[in-house]
This record gives C-alpha cells, structure tokens and sequence, in this order.
C-alpha cells in the first residue's frame, strides 16, 4: 500500500481527466467528477491506489506530449480516448476510484432516485413477490438420482 | 508455556465452530486458535457511505487486495482463479454469501455412477441428521419439497422472491426447467436472537444486522457459553510431534509476534483447503519431513474450486438493484450427469438480484458497456438496477496438478511461508461451463435480457477451496480417513473443506459444517468407547 500524494502537475491532469470520464449534465442536471467536492473525495480515495493512479497519469503525459490539463478541448478528447484503450490496469483502478466517489455524491445519487443514506439502519424493502409462479415445479416428481 | 488442554482446535470458521460447539458437551478443556480478530456488527460496510469502496479496501474478498495484519499473503500468480477468503472470528462465513445448498446423494458417489474420480467414504444419509442439526444451529431460509433434493425442512421461510425472482421464475417456467428458492443461512424472521433480513443487500462483506448465518454469531456463542477457549490473535506456525509420532500441540505467534506452545492431547485442523495444506506442510519434523500427516504425499494436491461462469443481461424495467440478498433462488436442471451433454457430472446455476450501483458502474466500465464522456450518463441509466444474472457453479474434478504448495519466497508478517497455488481448469469442467453459460444465456433471453455480458470464469472465484487433505479409507490414496482422522496421525484431525472427495456442483459450506459435525460425534463416541486412538 502507498500513502503517497500526488504533485499538483499530477493533480491538474487528473482532474482534467476524471471531466473526461464523467462530464457534468445539464440534461440530467448533475455535476461532473471534476466538482470541487467530488474531486476532493477522490484525491483523498486514492489511498492503495495511488501507485496505479500516477502509472496512468505518466501514460497520459506521455501520450499528449505533455501536460494533459494543457491541452485544448478537442486534443484532449482524442487523447482520452486512446488513453482508454491503452491504459490497462492501472487505469481500471484509477476509474474505479473515480467511479466509487462520484456515485455516492448526494446529488448524483439524488438524480438517480435513491436516498444518499448508508444501507443500515434503515434497510430497504424487497416484495414477497407472486409465489404461485413455483406451482409448475412443485408438481414435477423429484429428480435427483438415486443410489 | 501454557497449560496443556484435551482439544486444540485450529481455525475458528465454518467448521472450527461447528466442531467446537459439537465436542463442547464432553466438558473437555477446549482450545480454538485462531489468527484473526473478531468483526465488530459497527465494523461492517453497510454502516457507512462508502459501503461499496470497501470492497476495493478492508473488506475485499482478495487478501492480498485486502492487506489486513491478520491475513496471510497468497502467491496466486498461477492460477486463473484466485483464492478469496476471511480471516477472523467466524472465518470466510464473514465474507460469505449464505447461499447454502447441501450436496446432492449422487455427489458421494461419482465413482459408481459416472466412473471418475472416487466415492467418498460417507454418504448423504450418514450426514442427514447432522444437515438438519446445521440448519438449526445456523438458522436457514428455504422451502421444503424441492424436486432436485431428498425431502427436508428448512426452519424459516424462504428469501423474498422481488421483482427479480419472479421475472426468472418466468423465464425458467417459459423453458420447463427447475427453479426453486435456495436454502440461505439468513435469518427471514426472529431467530434464536438473531434479527431478521432488512434487505440491505450487501451480505457478501458482512452484515451489520446479524441476519446472515456467519459463525462469530451462531456457533461461537453457544461453544463459549459452553466453556470452549477462543484465542484470537493466534496464528499457528505448526504443529508439533513427539517421538511417538503423535500430534504434542502446536506453535503459534500472538499479535505482538511473540512465539508460544500450546500443548495439546488432540489436534483438530480447521484452517481451510489452502490454509489447512499450508499449516501441514509448514510442520516438518524428523519423522514428518514432508509436512504431517503427509505419507501419501497427497497433502496440497486434488485442489478443487467450482469454477464459477457469470453471465448477465438487462432488461427494461428496473428490477430490486442489489436490495435483498443477491441470492436467492437456484435451477438443479442441469445438476444431474446426461453425457449427451459431453461431459459427466453438472452444475447449478444460482440466480441473482442485481449489483449496488457503484459496482454497476465499475463492472459495466471493465466490459467496455459504460463510455466515457457526455454518453455516460444516458447509457449508466440504461443499466442501473436492470441487471439479472446468474452464475454457473460447476463441479471441479480432483487432479493432482492443481495444488497447493509452499512457496519459497513470499512469507506472511510473522514469516511464516505462504501458500502457492498452481492450477489449470479441467476439460471436463470446461466443457460444463460452456454448456452452463449457454443454457444461463437461453434463460436470459427466456426473460427478455439483451446486452448480455459473461465472465468465465470468474477471476476472483475460489471462494469454494476443496479437496487438499482428501478423506478416504486407503492411506496411500487419502489423507484422512473415514471420519477425518489423519491416517498417520492418530490424535490429528481435519474437518474443514481440504477433506472434500469431489466437490459437487454446489457451494459447499452446509456440507463442509455437516461433515465438521459427522467427524465431531465420531470423536465423542470413540472417546465414550475408549477408541479414540486406536
Ligand atoms: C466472498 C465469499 C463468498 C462465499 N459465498 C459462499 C456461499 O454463498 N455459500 C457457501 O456455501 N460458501 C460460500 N463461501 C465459502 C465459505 O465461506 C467457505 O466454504 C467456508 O467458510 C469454509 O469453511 P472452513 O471452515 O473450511 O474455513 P474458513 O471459514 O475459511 O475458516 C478458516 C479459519 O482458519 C483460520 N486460520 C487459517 N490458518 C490459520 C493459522 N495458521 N493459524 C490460526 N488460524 C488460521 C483463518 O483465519 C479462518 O478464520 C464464500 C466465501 C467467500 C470468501
Ligand atoms: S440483505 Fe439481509 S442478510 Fe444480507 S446484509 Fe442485508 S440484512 Fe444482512
């Protein structure tokens, strides 16, 4: 595990990254993962992840010929794009950070229609469901094999 | 020194706690050691936010992802399957998924019936009574009179079926194939103090409610209350022998790293079927130099997982999401060798609701389903809480390649050397999978899924670890014998998954806690009759 930060260079590409990901939507009317508050939890998530997180953002540096944050709007879409297919594992747990902060923001989760609230106490409510749907499989004659 | 006691337990999981509470009876001084600690309910995901990034850090099913103090690193490079597991109070049933099938008659007996592999020395009507003891003392959820199963009665009424339950169970009545609710060790009502389900839905890191059957609040109650010694921060190096070549007690570090002896007049082995291999083969003497109990060199080896295949699809209409226990039904339609099929022995395909919606959002970006970009947002609304998926549990073959052996450099935190795992998968068992995940996809369509995704098999799938210390009545051919005594060893036992025969097609704890009860009544009536050692 790595408890290491990253530089602000790093961080300014990262967050030009993650805008990448996940843009904000006025359609949907929630914030990109490069809201303040949201980039903020995902600096603070990179924790084991660190090591893979800067792997990903020197592939990145190196496929826009410098810094990625630097880049125009257009160069920048078509670098993310091939930094998508090219960035491997190490990317994968970049995203994944990115994904488990951005998803759990009260107004994104708003957005989808569910509660920003942690599973317990509450729980949540599942239907009994119509159970005469078994009733074909109740009558069929046991099948497991006998000795 | 401590004071020497008569049973010394290793491994305080699924079958540790079912073996101590069992013995507990016979007023023994009893010992469990175990290396991890106990999960506080506080402890668990579900109490917080960050639920679902806690699978990614301290409650990851990997170890060697998790990284916790008490875990023991796992050299897996060489197996497309990894090893997942807990370590602590209540062992992998922390981690578990209580999806709780029995082995089926037939699985006893694959030798007679389908010529391959070898029967195990007990049968399904041996370990009935103490199958029912273990639905009892683990408080399990079904319905009586499933047709793939002999008759039996599960003391709580079954799982909700939802919105998920009721579109498969469509889709399979569409099919004319089996479907039935699973036995789950997850308390539906009020249970021996135990709160009911509430649905949260994230039972597999742990459950904050107390509803899933995990060891730490079944069994170790009742065995504590019953006077039997739980001693956690205990991680054992080996165990030892005297020159009479009987078991003296065994070695082990505490949290602080300090070494202790703990002598012991029987040894019982609980630590699983890669820990179990591993503790054996770290204990090397003059008399054992191949690790105890080892004469037949079989210790390690006919290691066993249940490959798994997961195969998904989405529907248009959103379904329970990962509210509800993610299992809750199964289909035995395939269970039940039919060579036309290509292959011998089967498989279950267990039937799932939904994943939270940050797993979601990872899953389908790892499949190359979710786009970065403005698209992101329409097409992760597409998908959310939509998903029904199934897996294919199939049965593993022994082969004595697949195995587990020490590796020589990775060592855990007190130095101890790691296990390795060297495994392919067999063509029996991957002829199965590719029959399992095109049945699972006829199923899908039978249910109006599209965009159908596969895993196979699953990369994190050893969930299920057989096989490593088989049981069998031939000291050259097993490591055990019929009622889990080690052949060369007459006061060591083995009572948890290594001593699997073949691994059916079915997730194993119920039968590894039966057969953990099976060895523990043996013990008591051979110790009434003075026969124990003989
Ligand atoms: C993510 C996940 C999901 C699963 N889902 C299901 C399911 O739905 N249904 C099902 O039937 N099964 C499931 N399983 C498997 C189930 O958990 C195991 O089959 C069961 O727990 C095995 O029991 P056991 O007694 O063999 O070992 P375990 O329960 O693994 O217990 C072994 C114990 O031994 C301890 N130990 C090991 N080595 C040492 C040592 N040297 N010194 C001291 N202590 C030691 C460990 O810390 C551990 O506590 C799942 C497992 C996982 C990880
Ligand atoms: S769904 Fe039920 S068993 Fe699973 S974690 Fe929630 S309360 Fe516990």
């Amino acid at each position: 595990m790595t408890t290491d930060t990253l530089t602000d260079a790093e961080l300014r590409d990262l967050k030009a990254l993650v805008a990448e990901m996940i843009p904000a939507s006025m359609t949907y009317e929630v914030p990109g993962a490069d809201d303040e508050a949201i980039f903020a939890d995902i600096v603070k998530s990179l924790e084991r992840d660190t090591a893979d997180a800067r792997t990903s953002l020197r592939l990145l540096f190196e496929l826009g010929g410098g810094s990625f944050a630097d880049l125009d709007a257009a160069h920048r879409h078509e670098i993310a794009a091939t930094f998508k297919v090219q960035g491997g594992a190490a990317l994968f747990a970049l995203n994944r950070v990115v994904l488990l902060c951005y998803y759990r923001d009260d107004r994104v989760m708003r957005s989808l229609g569910q509660e920003p609230r942690s599973p317990f106490p509450k729980g949540h409510v599942v239907e009994q469901g119509d159970w005469s749907l078994l009733d074909p499989v109740k009558k069929r004659a046991p099948f497991w094999r006998r000795m | 020194m401590h004071d020497k006691v008569d049973v010394l337990i290793i491994g305080s999981g699924a079958s540790g706690a079912a073996a101590a509470w069992s013995l507990a009876d016979t007023k023994m001084r009893i010992l469990c050691l175990e290396q991890g600690d106990w999960v506080k309910p506080t402890d668990y995901p579900t109490n917080g936010r960050d639920w679902e990034a806690r699978l990614f850090s301290d409650f990851a099913i990997n170890p060697n992802r998790r990284n916790r103090p008490t875990d023991y690193p796992i050299n897996d490079a060489n197996s497309p399957i990894k090893v997942v597991n807990f370590n602590g109070v209540g062992g992998s049933t922390i981690m578990y998924t209580a999806h709780y099938p029995r082995l089926h008659p037939s699985d006893f007996r694959v030798k007679t019936l389908d010529g391959v592999a070898d029967d195990w020395p007990v049968d399904y009507q041996t370990l009935e009574p103490f199958f029912a003891e273990n639905d009892r003392m683990m408080g399990v959820a079904g319905l009586a009179g499933d047709p793939a199963y002999p008759l039996h009665h599960p003391p709580m009424p079954p799982l909700p079926l939802g919105k998920s339950g009721q579109r498969f169970g469509r889709a399979l009545n569409s099919l004319g194939w089996h479907w039935w609710p699973s036995d789950s060790a997850i308390a539906t009502v009020e249970y021996d103090g135990r709160a009911p389900c509430i649905n949260l839905g994230h039972c597999t890191p742990g459950c904050a409610q107390g509803a899933k059957a995990s060891t730490d609040i079944t069994y170790w109650p009742a065995a504590i209350r019953a006077g039997v010694e739980l001693r956690t921060h205990a991680r054992v190096r080996e165990i030892t022998v005297g020159p009479d070549g009987m078991a003296t007690g065994a070695i082990y570090y505490d949290a602080e790293g300090k070494e202790h002896f703990q002598p012991a007049e029987m040894v019982i082995v609980a630590c699983n079927g890669v820990g179990t291999p591993r503790l054996l083969l770290n204990s090397t003497s003059a008399k054992f130099p191949d690790g105890i109990g080892n004469s037949s060199g079989l210790v390690g080896k006919n290691l066993m997982f249940h490959p798994f295949a997961l195969t998904y699809g989405y529907v248009d209409e959103p379904l329970d999401g990962n509210h509800g226990p993610p299992l809750n039904l199964w289909s035995q339609e395939f269970y039940e060798t039919d060579r036309s099929r290509g292959f011998v022995r089967g498989y279950t395909l267990q039937l799932h609701r939904g994943t939270g919606s940050i797993v979601e959002a990872i899953t389908s970006t790892l499949a190359g389903r979710l786009p970065w970009g403005e698209d992101h947002h329409k097409v992760y609304r597409g998908l959310l809480n939509r998903r029904l998926g199934m897996s294919t549990i199939t049965e593993d073959l022994p082969e004595e390649h697949n195995r587990v052996t020490l590796d020589p450099v990775i060592k855990d935190s007190n130095g101890i050397p790691a296990p390795r795992i060297d495994y392919t998968m067999g063509e029996n068992t991957r002829k199965m999978m590719e029959h399992g995940v095109a049945r699972s996809k006829d199923i899908l369509a039978a249910a109006g899924a599209t965009n159908i995704g596969v895993e196979a098999p699953i990369l994190n799938g050893g969930w299920h670890l057989m096989g490593t210390a088989r049981m069998g009545t031939d000291p050259e051919r097993s490591v055990v014998n019929e009622w889990g005594r080690s052949h060369d060893v007459k006061n060591l036992f083995i009572v948890d998954g290594s001593i699997w025969v073949t691994s059916g097609g079915v997730n194993p704890t119920s039968t590894i806690q039966a057969l953990a009860l099976y060895i523990a009544d043996s013990i008591k009536t051979r110790l009434s009759e003075g026969t124990l050692f003989e």
